[in-house]
């Protein structure tokens, strides 16, 4: 049989208190594996100590990967391959292949980016997320906390979180 | 805490609380259609099966059974095709550019009004697919691809190659947005299955929403991929209806060859797309009993947009035919003489009597604040906006240089046909969009409940 692990599971009806405890029981040295909301609470990232995000240079470098791809496209194709005189403008004339420039930047940006989400949120149509406690997504804000992590004994935490404002505490194990 | 000032208005009615949102939203998904939903259903796929016929007819027999002809070389197909794209502007502009504004108010309604962005550019794709005649031929010839023409690409010099990438773009990119909001939405249905012990469903929507776990960290990322797509869907949705604009205005054609054409297509656009949402939401909150989510208030709100837009567009129309007249070219002149008072003349007036005066109305509180006007209203800015439309391009073909080609256009049965298919491919796809789908998306109305519910309020 593999090693079981246990957490501890703070259940919170509000936002606000939420945030506050976020703050007390990391403040009490208590490690918390990770918080799950129905909806984006602003400054949780922040309370939990999470760095931002560095998607938006993903986001930038498939952009410019779509600049070029499409700017060159345009100027092999009609400017080398097979060069026409389209109005009596150059071959390769770059103002009309702007708006297509421009679409490829957008495309491949949006969808490099998303993909990366996807990707580095490890989520894919086949996983089932480990659930800690099922109103995570309806009402609740869900708080686990890994006992194996955690230096603090298990009544030392259950104290802490019902202090800070937790509706429950359960315990569940994986 | 989080402050609120008190003069905000409130957003959800009925002081509903998180749990209220996931319950009310949710019911739609998980009950079975209602007969009203299947009497809608119906009706729609009437329209399809009928369309699909003449479209049939069309690619068996070419698409000179539509009424064309060697003047009137572009008509209804290209009029719906812009009426479609036009429409289709509302979603992205009230998801993107209105959260980079931080306007919550377009919380209850981005969800069903990206959901019809997505089919009307569909419904738009599928007249300048069918106009190319050999519609299985089209991807080979409109995307540049190897070829047996030589090596011969696609000329990207050309509006019309532009229109080719624009609307696959901004379809692609409106896609992956709606979707990304609907993920965490698709977790709230899986584990409401769960709990209702509904295995089928919960695998279908856990799958649906990418085994979505709403991590704090997941959802600070998710905040991020929202607010860049937001920043890459702006300029992209102003860009596409400014590319379809170029279609006329790179040509040659009187009426046609004018540099307002851009400003005045996206606003003509964001009019006909917010008139569209209206009438859509309307039917849809009455149907699905969302009165406490989309309240009179996003009435109001969506109706000053229809009356700020409606004058940009009234006041496009008079800086024509101004241009017109004081550019002192003759055949300018002449083009929009006729609009106004030759054999078209029905089509000009309606337009301007439907675009330009009827949303003035919207002026009076009462008015704008009246579903019912609204919705007549909503109904005639379209009839209005598609008679725009073919104004622009009937009107100024008809009269082509040489008066021996002067001719009129009578759209046959497969011309009202294709158009009918498109309201099919429309109505099905947003009927089984509402059944099966959350028509509001729950997360975000959470997240504002707090700090915008009655309930709240009155605490303070």
């Amino acid at each position: 049989m593999t090693h079981k692990e246990n957490f501890l599971v703070g259940i919170f009806d509000d936002e606000d208190v939420l945030l506050h405890a976020v703050e007390n029981i990391r403040d009490k040295g208590v490690k918390i594996k990770e918080v799950f909301s129905p909806f984006p609470v602003h400054g949780l990232d922040d309370a939990l100590g999470y760095k931002r995000s560095r998607l938006p240079i993903a986001a930038f470098l498939f952009g410019m990967t779509g600049t070029t791809l499409g700017l060159f496209t345009q100027i092999w194709m009609l400017g080398y391959d097979w060069p026409m005189i389209i109005g009596g403008k150059n071959y390769a004339s770059i103002p009309p292949f702007i708006p297509v420039t421009f679409e490829f930047t957008v495309l491949l940006s949006a969808f490099g980016m998303v993909g990366t989400f996807l990707i580095v949120s490890d989520m894919k149509p086949y996983k089932w997320p480990r659930q800690y406690d099922i109103r995570s997504t309806n009402d609740k804000h869900v708080m686990a906390i890994d006992l194996g992590a955690n230096k603090i004994s298990k009544d030392e935490i259950q104290r802490i979180l019902k202090d800070n404002g937790a509706s429950e505490v359960n315990e569940k194990s994986f | 805490m989080q402050a609120t000032s008190v003069l905000r208005e409130t957003l959800v009615t009925g002081g509903k609380t998180v749990a209220d949102v996931s319950h009310d939203i949710s019911r739609q998904v998980e009950g079975k259609p209602t007969r009203l939903w299947w009497m809608a259903f119906g009706v729609a796929f009437v329209l399809l099966l009928w369309g699909a016929y003449c479209c049939w007819m069309l690619l068996w027999n070419g698409i000179g059974m539509w009424g064309l002809n060697k003047t009137v070389g572009w008509a209804w197909d290209i009029t719906n095709f812009v009426w479609w794209v036009g429409i289709g502007h509302a979603g992205t502009l009230i998801s993107a550019i209105l959260l980079l504004f931080r306007q919550r108010w377009r919380m209850s309604i981005n969800r069903a009004a990206e959901a019809m962005t997505i089919f009307a550019v569909i419904c738009a794709a599928s007249f300048p697919a069918f106009h190319m005649g050999r519609l299985w031929l089209g991807f080979y010839w409109a995307l540049p691809l190897p070829n047996a023409f030589g090596s011969l690409w696609v000329n990207f010099n050309s509006p019309l190659l532009w229109d080719v990438f624009a609307i696959s773009t901004y379809f692609s990119v409106s896609l992956i947005f709606w979707y990304m909001g609907l993920i965490p939405d698709f977790a709230v249905i899986r584990d409401r299955a769960v709990v209702m012990g509904n295995k089928t469903r919960a695998s279908i929507y856990n799958a649906l929403s990418f085994g979505w776990d709403g991590a704090a960290k997941t959802w600070s990322r998710y905040e991020t991929v929202a607010l860049i797509l937001a920043g890459l869907s702006t300029p992209l949705v102003l860009s596409v209806h400014t590319i379809v604009s170029m279609d006329f205005a790179t040509s040659i054609v009187p009426g046609w060859h004018t540099t307002i054409f851009p400003p005045y297509f996206v606003a003509g656009a964001i009019f006909s797309g917010f008139a569209m949402v209206l009438t859509l939401l309307l039917v849809t909150r009455k149907v699905f009993h969302l009165e406490e989510y989309i309240t009179i208030y996003h009435v109001e709100l969506m109706n000053i947009v229809i009356i700020i837009t409606g004058s940009i567009v009234g006041v496009a129309y008079i800086t024509e035919f101004f241009i017109a007249w004081y550019g002192q070219v003759p055949a300018e002149q002449y083009a929009f003489i006729n609009r106004a008072t030759g054999p078209y003349w029905w089509a000009y007036w309606s337009m301007m009597t439907c675009n330009v005066i009827s949303p003035q109305l919207f002026w009076v509180k009462k008015i704008r604040t009246n579903l019912v006007a609204t919705f007549v209203l909503s109904i005639i800015v379209n009839i209005g906006m598609w008679f725009e439309r073919f104004v622009i391009i009937v009107t100024s073909l008809h009269r082509d240089y040489l008066p021996s080609s002067w001719t009129m256009f009578h759209p046959t049965m497969y011309d009202i046909g294709e158009y009918l298919f498109t309201f099919g491919i429309f109505f099905c796809a947003f009927l089984l969009f509402a059944k099966f789908f959350p028509v509001i998306n729950m997360a975000e109305v959470k997240s504002i409940i707090k700090s915008t519910s009655e309930k709240k309020k009155a605490v303070h």
